[in-house]
């Protein structure tokens, strides 16, 4: 009796949750709820798409005249009508190289001291923490970045590092505070949250019976990370760090207010001050005439588009194997 | 790592039993140093952290008074004068914001949770996902191209609408978590009583989730309260009462960039009272809204 209850339950729970009512169209009001639903749903899915073919038609003038040399051309020059965003690509994936240099060992180390060495009265306060930084607004990276780190990095940092490791091409030249290794260095404090977030959350779900077992055969609690946590929480980590390039890659304003906006001399200096790509999407779009300029403005932005369309993909896509491989339903 | 330890198993009974005195004191050495470096890693980023919003908030609360709130920004180069037109922007497009992003994101969210089943669901929570991980900016430029390039003018509404699609997927995915913790005993006690679908979810379920729901509503307008890129072309800002959506409209984070960049010390520290307010607005309203729904996930 009790079975049956529960397995007509089970196949009741199966009818209202499925698709089978709506198909047999029982019930007119629960179809037009589910209408509704779908309705807005299928608003969102063409909110996507029409970003996506947005950015596609009205970038076409530039895509059709310049195509791929747009990527190699050096030149965004309104004057002479010809556009191209090579240093704001350089400019772009140096920040964020340099970013993720150092954001991935620091959110690692961190991640792993909440996860496994954290005593337990500090978890709170550094959750708490972490939900506060997750907060603050990138404008106010970039402010601190403007008025406190580009100062710093002009009379002390710079002056400090050419002295000291000048003979490397990285630092040289004439220091201005703001530039690439600004920029950098507030990428690096913007995406750590982000990661030490998600290497923690992946961190959590390898089974507790894994690090007991790798403790009790003697092994040290660095050895339990490195033989038990860490290989199987690779893919997530890995995940978490693609979704940190994203997001330094597409940041705007906080690079917008450090990198200096100017053309240098071409090298490989830090010191240089340089563009990227939302930066010059935030600096053009007020110039920004009809016709050539507006497109090379909105080509930049289908750019950021697919990048961070891509690396968003692959993270969440490593992330979702791994959540499976666990058995992260939700119900 | 099967295969290390496996090898290793072969010469000894356990990979990680002492061979020497020597190797012990070298993995305990290793395990030490590891602790320490994480312990440094952690410390540096807190640090970092802490000195830089410490420092913002220092700087901020030295300026703050009501004029803040009340007047509009002086002159250049003038003393006194507030961000009031600033504030009172933020609210106006976080509100317009949450017209557009709070229905279409609770809506997703429901399709997700209570029907969607199948490839096509998949699909859609992917794109969501995907959703909040493109640049603000983008939307920004959407909005740009659809709304002010035409009407001609930078207008408060176009901002509204880019911040409006900020928020669908930050509502549609904490949404969709919250009403996946309503328990199914509840749906099913309500369909067993003869309520329909439609019926069950508006009255039974919905309720249930509602304090979270309004979390992450409250969540996803204070994130949006924040945004600075996609307000660039599409609010723009202004230096003046304004509340007419169609006219540019200004926003807390606009004048924070815009007094930041300036080379007025007026403005600067004016910039720095406006960080400390938007932090606080942020920081207010996300633990109000957790101190008045708290309790959400002890329910069940």
């Amino acid at each position: 009796m009790q079975q049956q209850l529960s397995a007509s339950l089970a196949s009741l729970r199966e009818r209202s949750v499925g698709w089978s009512i709506a198909r047999s169209g029982k019930r007119p009001a629960d179809l037009l709820f589910r209408g509704i639903t779908m309705l807005f749903v299928l608003i969102v899915l063409a909110l996507v798409i029409g970003v996506a073919l947005v950015l596609v038609i009205n970038s076409w003038p530039t895509i059709s005249t310049f195509g791929f040399s747009f990527l190699t051309n050096q030149a965004f020059d309104p004057v002479h009508n010809t556009y191209g965003v090579l240093p704001a690509i350089f400019g772009t994936l140096v920040t964020s190289a340099f970013a993720l240099l150092f954001a991935i060992p620091l959110g690692l180390g961190a991640s792993i001291f909440v996860v496994d060495f954290c005593p337990r009265p500090l978890r709170v306060p550094l959750a708490f923490f972490s939900d506060l930084l997750a907060a603050v607004p990138s404008v106010i990276f970039g402010l601190f970045g403007f008025l406190v780190l580009a100062p710093w990095l002009q009379l002390t940092g710079e002056p400090w590092l050419n002295k000291h490791l000048g003979f490397l091409p990285f630092f040289q030249g004439q220091m201005q505070g703001v530039g690439l290794l600004a920029a950098g260095m507030i990428l690096t404090i913007m995406v750590l949250p982000l990661i030490v977030a998600v290497s923690r959350e992946v961190m959590l779900t390898v089974p507790g019976a894994q690090r007991e077992a790798l403790l009790a055969l003697g092994a040290t609690r660095w050895e339990v990370i490195r033989y038990a946590v860490l290989p199987f929480s690779r893919i997530g980590i890995l995940g978490g760090i693609i979704l940190a390039l994203g997001r330094a890659l597409g940041e705007t304003m906080a690079v917008t207010m450090v990198i200096g906006n100017q053309a240098s001399r071409p090298g490989l200096s830090l010191f240089n001050t340089g563009y990227s790509l939302s930066s010059v999407i935030a600096n053009q779009f007020g110039e920004a005439t009809p016709g050539l300029f507006l497109s090379a403005v909105i080509e930049a932005g289908l750019i950021v588009f697919l990048i961070t369309f891509i690396t968003n993909f692959l993270a969440r896509w490593l992330i979702s194997r791994l959540t499976r491989r666990t058995g992260g339903t939700h119900l | 790592m099967s295969t290390a330890l496996h090898t290793e198993k072969q010469t000894d009974t356990s990979p990680f039993r002492p061979r020497s005195p020597v190797r012990e004191m070298q993995r305990q050495t290793v395990n030490m140093l590891v602790i320490a470096l994480c312990v440094l890693c952690v410390l540096f980023v807190v640090g970092v952290l802490i000195y830089l919003i410490v420092y913002v908030l220092k700087q901020g609360i030295a300026y703050l008074n009501l004029d803040f709130f009340t007047k509009l920004p002086r002159p250049n180069g003038e003393t006194g004068g507030g961000m009031g037109e600033a504030i009172q922007g933020t609210l106006i497009l976080v509100g317009l914001a949450a017209l557009i992003g709070v229905p279409l994101g609770l809506f997703t969210a429901i399709y997700l949770a209570e029907f969607g089943r199948g490839r096509f669901a998949l699909a859609v929570r992917f794109l969501v996902d995907l959703l909040n991980g493109v640049p603000t900016i983008i939307f920004g430029l959407f909005a740009w191209v659809l709304i002010v390039i035409p009407q001609q003018t930078f207008s408060g509404l176009s901002g509204g609408v880019a911040l409006g699609i900020i928020m669908i997927p930050i509502v549609a995915r904490t949404a969709e978590d919250v009403l996946h913790l309503v328990p199914n005993e509840l749906r099913e006690a309500s369909l067993a009583l003869g309520a329909t679908e439609a019926h069950t979810i508006v009255r039974v379920v919905l309720p249930a989730a509602l304090n979270g729901i309004i979390t992450g509503i409250v969540l996803a307008m204070a994130r949006v309260a924040g945004e600075t890129a996609p307000l660039l072309m599409t609010a723009f800002g202004t230096t003046f009462w304004s509340t007419d959506v169609t006219q540019p409209m200004d926003a807390l984070t606009l004048r924070i960039y815009n007094f930041t960049l300036s080379p007025y010390p007026e403005q600067i520290n004016q910039a720095f009272t406006g960080s400390f307010v938007l932090i606080m607005l942020i920081v207010l309203a996300s633990f109000a809204v957790r101190w008045a729904t708290g309790g959400f996930k002890r329910r069940f």
